[in-house]
């Protein structure tokens, strides 16, 4: 397995690599954002029923 | 009705719950078969080389903006005949991720065709009708972030949802035909190689792991919408969240 | 209001209220208008005044021109209502709502869309036309302003009331407005280069059916959508 051939991607590896990349990046944060919200989320409610009850 | 219990947020958050973590498991796995026959076993096209490799990410991710936008537009029909509140749950769930597909069906279709085409952006039938979703998109979450009562946004998002959605093969058949009175016969069309299984198999594998993808992130988000709508009620806190 | 009138007796007089209204507020009829004119004088300013460059992107100009022009008129179809109350009058009287909406449609359809009709010979004039693309770009207007007001007024009455409506509407509608440019102006080429537009038109022709029939009534059920 040819790694530097690979990494190259016959000369295009902008646009090869980038397009993963890119996709990766949108995607992930499709993922992150809302994961941190809701385990924010969750946070504040627990420290209210904690308050209240 | 068993079906009708889980429409109800109550039912539907720990259902949800104990869900994910099998959907996120099968998204990896699917996901890594995915780029793993993409990117090694399939092989360099005839005529456009490495570069089909970008078909991989593109193709599904269009098939998965139009998917979305229709599950969307379904989950909009149901809410407003039957006022089930959890379908725009998941509407706005859906509308971020939807647009990033659409997002990157159109960068990803930019770099493709660069090498095919010579230029950055054609105005392709395929592209022009993405960027056409794209802008049904953004329509739909600016009106739903310009009205402040939610009631009024979840069934006015609805309405543009439905309109948009017969509308969009009209607006897709009309593109077409645009394009191709405009378009020399001799441009190579974006759809690339003859699907050959080699091709097939990552293509298929990838829109599985997209589908798979895009259920984890409405899971995730719906039940954050819900800890928000239902913040003050019993059976939040009675389950400990 | 229209209480104990028949259908088509509250439909007239709908109708001849809103233009009297529009008669008396001329300036709201005459800035779209201006708007459209000036719009498609930019472009000789933009590109040059070479005839042959002129004639090649007039139809496409012009429909662009009238589509936005549309688009600045649409504000008015329902904010005179909203404000002063009569808007949720209309919705409760006996009669159906759509009729009275499609009557309102009609009228700004006389007012916005067929002045533009009549204006365009002579700016398919200025844009050095030929006759045969002049006659088509009346015809696609004719069949096409209609659309325009039709799926216009469903916007309207979407963002009734809304901060940043013009803009707002404008960016849900502008989509929705698409097939009609392309047929529109794909007839007016086609017809110019000896080709049958027929089908074009045709498509234009149907187009405008489905929306008359359907656009009123969803434009009522967004009404009370926004006002509910």
């Amino acid at each position: 397995m040819n790694w530097a051939e690979f990494f190259n991607m016959g000369g295009h590896a902008f646009n090869v690599w980038g397009s993963y990349l890119l996709a990766f990046v949108i995607l992930g944060l499709n993922v992150w954002l809302p994961l941190r919200k809701y385990r924010t989320q969750q946070q504040k409610l627990r420290q209210q029923h904690e308050t209240t009850s | 009705m068993i079906f009708q219990k889980y429409a109800a947020a109550k039912y539907f958050y720990p259902l949800a719950g104990k869900c994910l973590p099998w959907f996120a498991w099968i998204t990896v796995l699917s996901l890594s078969a995915g780029l793993y026959l993409g990117l090694f076993v399939a092989p360099p096209d005839y005529q456009q080389g490495e570069t089909v490799r970008i078909m991989f990410i593109h193709v599904p991710a269009a098939w998965m903006s139009m998917f979305v936008y229709a599950m969307m537009a379904g989950a909009a029909a149901i809410g407003l005949v039957w006022k089930i509140k959890l379908s725009d749950t998941f509407i706005t769930a859906s509308a971020a991720v939807g647009a990033s597909f659409t997002l990157i069906a159109l960068l990803t279709g930019s770099l493709w065709g660069k090498p095919m085409w010579g230029a950055w952006w054609v105005w392709d039938a395929r592209l022009t009708s993405e960027l056409i979703l794209l802008f049904l998109y953004l329509g739909f979450m600016s009106l739903r972030s310009a009205i402040d009562d939610q009631r009024r946004a979840s069934r006015a998002g609805a309405v543009l949802l439905l309109i948009g959605v017969i509308n969009l093969p009209v607006i897709h058949y009309s593109v077409e035909w645009w394009n191709t009175l405009h378009q020399p016969a001799s441009v190579a069309r974006i759809d690339g190689p003859r699907i050959h299984s080699s091709i097939l198999t990552p293509l298929l594998i990838m829109a599985v792991a997209f589908k798979l993808f895009y259920i984890n992130v409405v899971l995730i988000r719906m039940r954050s919408n819900i800890l928000e709508d239902e913040a003050d009620s019993r059976w939040l806190q009675e389950q400990g969240a | 209001m229209t209480h104990n009138l028949g259908l088509f007796a509250s439909w007239q007089r709908v109708l001849k209220r809103e233009l009297l209204l529009a008669y008396r507020q001329r300036n709201d009829i005459l800035t779209p208008l201006i708007f459209f004119i000036i719009v498609i004088s930019l472009f000789p300013l933009g590109v040059g005044p070479e005839p042959e460059t002129l004639r090649i992107i007039a139809p496409g100009v012009i429909w662009v021109a009238a589509l936005l022009a549309t688009l600045l008129s649409l504000s008015r179809l329902f904010n005179n209502e909203l404000h002063d109350g009569t808007l949720e009058q209309l919705l409760l009287t006996p009669q159906p709502a759509s009729v009275l909406v499609f009557a309102k449609i009609v009228s700004h359809w006389l007012t916005t869309g067929l002045p533009l009709v009549l204006i365009s010979p002579l700016l398919a004039l200025s844009l050095d036309m030929s006759s045969t693309a002049l006659i088509y770009t009346m015809l696609t207007l004719l069949l096409g302003t209609p659309i325009l007001s039709l799926i216009g007024a469903i916007g309207a009455a979407l963002t009734l009331g809304l901060r940043g409506g013009g803009v707002l509407l404008a960016l849900l509608i502008l989509p929705l407005y698409i097939p009609v440019l392309i047929f529109a102006t794909g007839a007016i080429i086609a017809a110019s280069n000896g080709f049958s537009a027929e089908g074009h038109l045709s498509l234009i022709g149907a187009y405008l059916i489905i929306t008359l029939i359907l656009a009123p009534w969803v434009t009522s059920y967004a009404l009370r959508v926004s006002l509910d």
